[in-house]
């Protein structure tokens, strides 16, 4: 009996060994697949989000009526890193203020471009120019947006993305109007003789 | 299956299926992680660069700690500059968001930081592009925080946060003087 307990556990673990060592090596090669899984996808999602797109819900009125509040939009990031931004393009950029907020509004100038400051009822027109490596952005909503024309022009590199698709609510999906506003100064040759 | 592949199927399906592990991979960290950088020009010296001409330091850029753009006065750190979207500067920070600053040059005297914004120089007064002509920097223009020199070997080391002499900012009652 005595010798039977002590003699049971020696001979249970020489023959367990080589299972318990192949099965850990299972567990530990598929934990590490399972790792080496996830660092790939994780990788390959934060490729497409940073160089293809991503989706945006937007919030807030100041691009109303183009974007109303909770819409779902699709924004691209490949014109922001070709430097194919427009006059006209509906931009999502960090706030210059705060880097984790987001704001989203249209660029009215590029660099270089002459921009109206003042409000049309006024009787003199104040313009300004936008500076090397800077855009000027500006809701759609000119009465409810905090834009450029309260902090001025903002670095072309806090632009994120082009917003190109609006997907949500369906009935509006497709591609965004024009800018409601008359804002932009057309071609370069209008804003000369301006 | 493995043995129906003529051999140039195989090449190419082990390219393919490499090129999808180590592409973004590579993309992600440099994005994320840490990101190695050569420094041109002599605004730094004599911090970096100091003997100028042909030679130039490498240094890593740690991006991770700056994730949530939290930087602290003294380091140096790479900001996109904002003249120029497809350059790259390096810089000292001089002062946070909130700080006063004794400006060198910039037409106010005295400059109170905005919010979301830093004060960067560069260590070679006058030589350097900084805050100094195009005012305060918005922190969202931050690409990495520079945490060891790498090259040349004999300089390795780690960089500490180190403020010049007589720059920093300006305490409230000095302010209001």
């Amino acid at each position: 009996m005595y010798i039977n307990y002590h003699c049971t556990p020696m001979a249970r673990s020489n023959l367990r060994r080589p299972v318990e060592v192949k099965m850990l090596r299972r567990v530990l090669g598929q934990t590490l697949g399972f790792v080496g899984y996830t660092i790939q996808y994780g990788c390959i999602a934060h490729c497409a989000f940073e160089y293809i797109g991503e989706f945006v819900v937007c919030s807030g009125p100041s691009m109303e009526p183009t974007i109303v509040n909770h819409d779902v939009v699709f924004s691209e990031r490949m014109s922001r890193h070709l430097f194919k931004i427009q006059k006209g393009d509906i931009v999502i950029a960090k706030s210059p203020f705060d880097p984790n907020m987001n704001i989203c509004k249209r660029v009215i100038g590029l660099e270089g471009d002459k921009i109206c400051t003042s409000a049309p009822s006024d009787l003199f027109k104040t313009h300004t120019y936008v500076p090397k490596g800077h855009i000027w952005l500006e809701g759609d909503n000119l009465k409810n947006s905090t834009d450029s024309r309260s902090y001025g022009p903002i670095p072309y590199a806090l632009i994120r993305g082009r917003v190109c698709l609006k997907l949500w609510p369906p009935h509006s999906f497709g591609t965004l109007s024009e800018s409601p506003t008359q804002r932009i100064i057309k071609s370069p040759s209008d804003s000369d003789s301006d | 299956m493995a043995q129906q592949m003529t051999t140039g199927q195989r090449y190419l399906r082990a390219f393919v299926s490499g090129f999808f592990v180590a592409v973004p991979i590579t993309v992600t960290v440099l994005d994320r992680l840490a990101y190695v950088a050569r420094v041109e020009g002599a605004s730094m010296q004599p911090f970096l660069n100091p003997g100028g001409g042909s030679e130039c330091d490498v240094v890593l850029l740690n991006r991770w700690s700056v994730r949530n753009y939290q930087v602290q006065r003294g380091d140096i750190v790479s900001v996109v500059s904002p003249r120029n979207p497809k350059q790259k500067i390096i810089k000292r920070v001089i002062g946070l968001e909130g700080d006063f600053i004794r400006t060198l040059g910039y037409k106010n005297r005295y400059v109170r930081i905005p919010d979301g914004h830093f004060w960067i120089e560069g260590d070679h007064h006058g030589h350097s592009l900084d805050s100094n002509s195009f005012g305060p920097v918005s922190v969202g223009l931050l690409h990495g925080r520079a945490s060891h020199i790498i090259w040349p070997p004999n300089r390795w080391q780690q960089i500490k946060p180190s403020l010049p002499l007589n720059r920093g900012p300006l305490d409230t009652e000095e302010k209001q003087e």
